[in-house]
């Protein structure tokens, strides 16, 4: 059983992280939290499915254009839900604005691609029991995802633009650099990053247009605990989730994990609202 | 005595003359629904009753968005919650059963306790972190209602309570239902129009002043939260009623959405808005059936478009009176001799004394070591270059940032360092750099905030409207435009505070601050963006209020303004104290010409 638990808990961990990441990709240039980081990652089990199932293509062909589905919805989630009220000093407008694109999108799925989960193509074919691709992929997508933008923030200049972004936007602006390109640019690569973990871990989901509401959840914890926009917290926090929950749903079931999930999140919170890892917030008066 | 006893019936009548074109939509509406059961069918009494159903839960839960400015999108949990407690209770498949009637209140109160429980993030967070707390407590209900078979039935489901006759007919039901939303209608407008509405509403948009009048954000959301969650519960049993037969299914997270939009399209602060969407969202998908599996979709770009077109929504749509444009040349003409009539004269025997003060940030010392005494019904200016510790000095009194050492005295005692709430409850009142009213408050109730710690009525008090709110309403009302008279705005009273000028703004802080009756005031650039003439009279207003006992303290640029109207002033340079005395010493000290002053 103990095998089990660290398989199935360290898969979905590894998929709330990469959830987690997204929401991080998507706040580090625009400092939006967008509900839509869930959806992404639904839509890539269900873009995954309707791909290589649906329409017969080959898994790399699928895997190919469902990234660029999702990278095409984080673009048009910076137009519509993120661009417009940036400019606006009331805070709170960005959470109704991408909550009501994350329900277009839900919907949409809901009605065109239906309310069943439907199943998800074998990728690999590798390994059997614990050591099943539904349980590793999501870990080795993830891993890979961590490596790769750690090269692009490290090593590129683009990665670095972000970063600098980031850091202090009015003065990165002041140095020339792009900032609503790079914008958009980030909202992209959190499409991929979403999709990823959706298509890593359709396996496990299925392709299922509920999980999108999931994800949101279960992808913000990993953050919330980890602190905004750390990625290194995200990954902790993510797969510390998924061990516990899963450790939780085979000893005591499956509603207490849930209830265990719930608490968990609301005590930390209210003992360290900026996160474990997170620095304090800003100043106030 | 006579007059005395007569004055609340005329001024009650009076009262209510003021109140009725507030009143005339809701009885408009009212008088719709009443009309209703004579002129249509059973189909229409079903949408009817589930508009008055939905309404119970939204007119709580806008004081939450709409008020209080929580983004609570999960509400379709405590509705669930309310509904399968009171089926539960009634069909008896766990105890004994219990009347319908009886079992109302249990899911209420059951309503309530979780409503605390899921608010309870939002006493530390804001926004995204409290949107996303209720809706993983909305998914984690569900999982529950489909899991705990033996209570719940999980996905067979469970059969709704039944009324009693006559609410066991179709209309008979909906009369009952729209008697439960006007009665909700009544306590929601009582909460909204009595100091707690006001207090939740500049906790939304202005928690830093809100938090220097005196209002404990903890306790006022609690004591909504317990409200919006009763109604919510109370929402889901007359739910679980009309549905007759209830599953996990029939709580969708649809329902959430609705809920929560429909306060978004009525509009922030307002309850006449809230309700018509709450109507036109009902009614939306059943006359346009082909929509109906698409109404979420409908929702969802409407909030959209609420949003990005009419962040006011419905209520700005029919908020005529601030369309008429307000004069342009008007002039802030205070009137500092009205004060006598609405500022006690203070007792004037504590000084409030700063002892070796120091707070760092990080690696900078902001304040360094500093002394500094402010008299009563003295004057005392504080005035240094830009980021020699000014404001930061006033921070530190006001308690938002806690010294790292040294005291702050009030006449023989300690203040407490933090605490930022407690310090109208000491007496002392402060104005902000870049004034922090409420935008979309009038005038008036940005001023009547000032007095929310005086109120004697509790929350209950207010909920019902007893005589007590009723006499706090008064007082707080009169006093607010008594000092809007001293300050010079009285013409202003009923305008929506964001359509002002900056200078009017600043004017409307000091009023707020007065509203506190303070021994000490605290005043961060007061002058800042005001013309000469303004200039004048507000230093005539200032040494008014000193001479009712008042001390002050004064932060300011104007030099002029300094050395006219102050009896001490301290001069400060990268947080140490330059220069202390009479503005005759500091005028001709060598150090501060040099480094402040110039010349």
């Amino acid at each position: 059983m103990f095998s089990s638990i660290l398989a199935s808990g360290l898969a979905a961990g590894a998929i709330y992280a990469l959830v987690g990441v997204t929401y991080n990709t998507m706040f580090s240039t625009s400092r939006v939290m967008s509900f839509t980081a869930g959806q992404l990652a639904m839509l890539g089990g269900v873009f995954g499915s309707l791909f290589t199932l649906k329409m017969g293509m080959p898994i790399v062909a699928g895997f190919v254009l469902t990234l660029i589905g999702c990278a095409i919805i984080g673009v048009i989630t910076e137009f519509v839900a993120v661009r417009p009220v940036l400019k606006s000093l009331d805070q709170h407008l960005y959470v109704l604005s991408t909550l009501a694109l994350a329900l277009m999108i839900q919907q949409v799925a809901a009605i065109k691609w239906g309310t069943e989960p439907q199943p998800f193509p074998r990728l690999i074919g590798w390994g059997s029991g614990v050591l099943d691709e539904k349980f590793w992929l999501p870990v080795a997508a993830c891993a890979i995802t961590i490596a790769a933008l750690e090269y692009l923030y490290r090593r590129t200049l683009v990665g670095r633009a972000f970063l600098a972004i980031a850091e202090d936007n009015f003065a990165a602006r002041a140095l020339g650099l792009p900032e609503r390109n790079l914008r958009v640019a980030s909202y992209a690569l959190a499409g991929i990053i979403g999709g990823v973990a959706g298509f890593s871990g359709g396996e496990l989901l299925l392709a299922f247009f509920a999980n999108g509401a999931l994800l949101n959840f279960y992808g913000f914890v990993p953050v919330a605990l980890g602190g905004l926009g750390n990625n290194r917290g995200a990954v902790i926090g993510g797969l510390a989730l998924g061990l516990f929950q899963q450790a939780a749903n085979f000893l005591v079931g499956g509603i207490f994990s849930s209830v265990a999930v719930f608490a968990l999140f609301i005590v930390v919170l209210l003992a360290k609202p900026q996160g474990l890892f997170g620095a304090s917030t800003a100043r106030r008066v | 005595m006579t007059a005395v006893t007569a004055t609340p019936a005329s001024r009650a009548t009076a009262d209510m003359r003021g109140a009725l074109p507030q009143l005339a939509p809701f009885l408009g509406i009212l008088a719709v629904a009443m009309i209703l059961p004579f002129v249509s069918n059973d189909y229409w009494a079903l949408i009817g009753t589930r508009a008055a159903i939905y309404w119970v839960l939204v007119s709580g839960l806008n004081l939450i968005v709409g008020f209080a400015g929580h983004l609570a999108i999960g509400y379709v949990a405590l509705l669930t919650l309310g509904a399968y407690t009171t089926s539960v209770l009634v069909a008896g498949n766990v105890m004994p059963q219990v009347p319908v009637f009886a079992a109302l209140p249990v899911a209420a109160f059951v309503g309530a306790v979780f409503g605390v429980v899921v608010g309870l993030p939002a006493l530390r967070l804001r926004t995204f972190y409290f949107a996303m707390s209720t809706l993983g407590f909305a998914t984690i209900v569900a999982q529950i209602a489909l899991a705990w078979q033996s209570v719940t039935g999980g996905g067979i489901g469970i059969v709704g309570p039944e009324f009693p006759s006559p609410f066991n007919t179709a209309w008979g039901y909906y009369c009952l239902c729209i008697a439960f939303a006007a009665v909700c209608t009544w306590l929601s407008a009582n909460v909204a129009h009595s100091r707690f509405g006001r207090a939740l509403i500049a906790i939304r948009d202005a928690e830093v002043a809100a938090e220097a009048t005196g209002i404990s954000k903890p306790r006022m959301l609690i004591a909504i939260f317990l409200f919006a969650g009763a109604l919510a519960a109370i929402a889901g049993g007359l739910f679980a009623s009309l549905q007759t037969y209830i599953t996990p299914d029939a709580f969708t997270f649809d329902l959430s959405v609705l809920f929560f939009i429909a306060i978004l399209i009525g509009g922030r602060g307002s309850i006449l808005g809230p309700m018509l969407g709450t109507i036109i969202l009902t009614i939306l998908p059943e006359i346009a059936a082909p929509l109906a599996a698409w109404s979420t979709f409908l929702y969802a770009v409407l909030l959209l478009v609420i949003v990005l077109v009419m962040p006011g929504g419905i209520a700005a749509l029919l908020d005529f009176r601030n369309r008429r444009p307000l004069a342009s040349n008007r002039a802030i003409v205070p009137r500092p001799a009205a004060l006598a009539g609405c500022l006690r004269k203070s007792a004037g025997d504590k000084a409030l004394s700063l002892r070796g003060v120091t707070l760092s940030f990080g690696n900078v010392r902001a304040i360094d070591n500093l002394d500094l005494d402010v008299e009563p019904g003295q004057i005392h200016g504080l005035i240094g270059p830009n980021g020699s510790g000014k404001t930061t000095t006033l921070n530190v009194i006001s308690g938002y940032y806690v010294a790292g050492a040294g005291t702050i005295g009030l006449g023989d005692g300690v203040l407490p360092p933090g605490m930022p709430t407690l310090r109208a409850h000491h007496g002392i009142g402060r104005t902000f750099q870049t004034p922090r009213v409420i935008g979309e408050a009038s005038v008036l109730q940005n001023v009547m905030i000032g007095g929310t710690i005086d109120g004697q009525a509790t929350f209950v008090e207010a909920l019902l409207a007893l005589p007590r709110n009723r006499r706090d309403e008064r007082m707080l009302a009169n006093r607010a435009r008594a000092l809007l008279g001293v300050v010079g705005l009285e013409a202003l009273a009923d305008v929506r505070a964001d359509r002002l000028q900056h200078s009017e703004l600043r004017f409307i802080e000091i009023a707020r601050a007065l509203m506190l009756e303070p021994d000490f005031l605290l005043l961060d650039e007061p002058a800042a963006g005001l013309s000469g003439d303004e200039i004048e009279r507000l230093a005539a207003l200032i040494v008014a209020i000193s001479r009712r006992g008042t001390g002050l303290l004064l932060v300011e640029h104007h030099a002029d303004l300094i050395f006219d109207i102050c009896d001490q002033v301290t001069v400060l340079n990268l947080g140490r104290t330059l220069a202390a005395g009479t503005p005759a010493e500091i005028r001709v000290h060598k150090e501060v010409v040099s480094a402040y002053l110039g010349g």
